[in-house]
């Protein structure tokens, strides 16, 4: 019993676990699909012309317009390659 | 002039055919005259569900095809007056729904029906895009578990911008949610979400809940849709949810655990020496 009450005091319920996830993916995806239509394009247009200068791994790149009051911000996250690390500048 | 409501849900194996076939069932007993559509072309099930699956001769697309008419085509319930059956094609694939075949055939049931019931394949292609293209209400049907609530929003966006009434700027469909396999004492240990989590996540109005129940696999089983099942607790909790359909007051229930008392004790007899 003493085993069984230290696994449930030190684990959160996995409902609230599934509700605070539930609640990220929900809001991240309805962004998205509220997104205006020419996000995916400019998205890939803007990959480009980063892969045009810097190696990159293209999953290694986010663009995201989030919504916050009533400004929109473009948000563009690049993990560079670690060599060139010290060539690029953010 | 019949109402068209669309039985969906985005992922599969959470309840659609069993809900269509009780919601079905459950408006032509309340009087009103009722056909129940299958849409998901090439896995054909609601037959099944509605014990009617050796009476089929003519389908769905058939129908479109203008290869039958209505008359030759619809399955009348053998029970139950008012209530018949659309089959889908189980040998064409989901390419051969068109729009305007489905429109077509939507339109002269129309004039004949109080209610026709679309239900949906899993999925968001073809079939699902469909069943819910010409609906006026959507009942999302949404397990308590995450890929079943993520899966329903998707579809809210879809019936938000993907129907008819939404590409022709007329009012919204109205959208109700259906939490089905509901487990309240395993909501009351934390291992399942409440319906408030997933009425928050998804923010639309409740229609009902359906407890997790042998009586619906009973019901496939035996062919005959679970609503008719009058004592059963998932019987009457779809009754109830018809009811709240045709805008009757009625309360939840099967929502929380039974045999409370017994468990209250046990936990009061533990949390009392700790």
């Amino acid at each position: 019993m003493s085993i069984l009450n230290i696994f449930r005091s030190s684990k959160k319920n996995t409902a609230s676990i599934a509700k605070e996830r539930l609640q990220i993916i929900v809001a991240h995806e309805r962004n998205q699909r509220s997104g205006p239509d020419y996000l995916p394009i400019l998205q890939k247009e803007l990959i480009d012309v980063i892969a045009k200068y810097v190696k990159i791994d293209r999953d290694q790149v986010k663009v995201e317009l989030d919504q916050q009051d009533d400004c929109s911000v473009l948000e563009l996250n690049i993990m560079l390659p670690e060599r060139e690390s010290n060539t690029e500048t953010a | 002039m019949a109402k068209i409501i669309v039985v969906t849900s985005g992922k599969g194996g959470v309840g659609k055919t069993t809900t269509s076939a009780a919601f079905a069932t459950g408006l032509a007993l309340r009087g009103f005259k009722t056909v129940v559509i299958d849409f998901d072309v090439g896995l054909r099930n609601l037959d099944l569900i509605m014990g009617c699956e050796r009476r089929v001769v003519y389908d769905f697309i058939n129908l479109i095809n203008e290869e039958s008419n209505l008359k030759q085509t619809l399955i009348r319930d053998k029970n139950i007056e008012n209530l018949y059956i659309l089959p889908a094609s189980q040998t064409r694939d989901k390419d051969a729904l068109t729009t305007e075949g489905v429109e077509k055939v939507l339109n002269k049931m129309k004039e004949e029906f109080d209610y026709i019931v679309c239900d949906s394949p899993a999925g968001i292609e073809k079939g699902a895009h469909m069943a819910l293209y010409f609906a006026d209400s959507a009942i999302v049907v949404t397990n308590p578990e995450v890929s079943s609530v993520r899966d329903s929003d998707r579809i809210l966006g879809i019936l938000s911008s993907k129907s008819k009434r939404a590409e022709e700027g007329e009012d919204r469909i109205t959208e109700h949610l259906l939490i089905t396999r509901y487990a309240p004492s395993r909501v009351d240990r934390g291992d399942m979400l409440a319906i408030k989590d997933i009425q928050d996540i998804l923010g639309i109005p409740l229609i009902g809940v359906i407890p997790e129940s042998q009586a619906v696999l009973k019901a496939s089983n035996a062919g005959v849709p679970v609503i008719r099942d009058e004592n059963s607790d998932a019987g009457i909790a779809y009754t109830d949810m018809v009811a709240r359909f045709l805008g009757e007051d009625v309360p939840m229930r099967f929502t929380t655990a039974e045999k409370r008392g017994f468990f209250k004790r046990l936990f009061n007899k533990e949390e009392v020496p700790a």
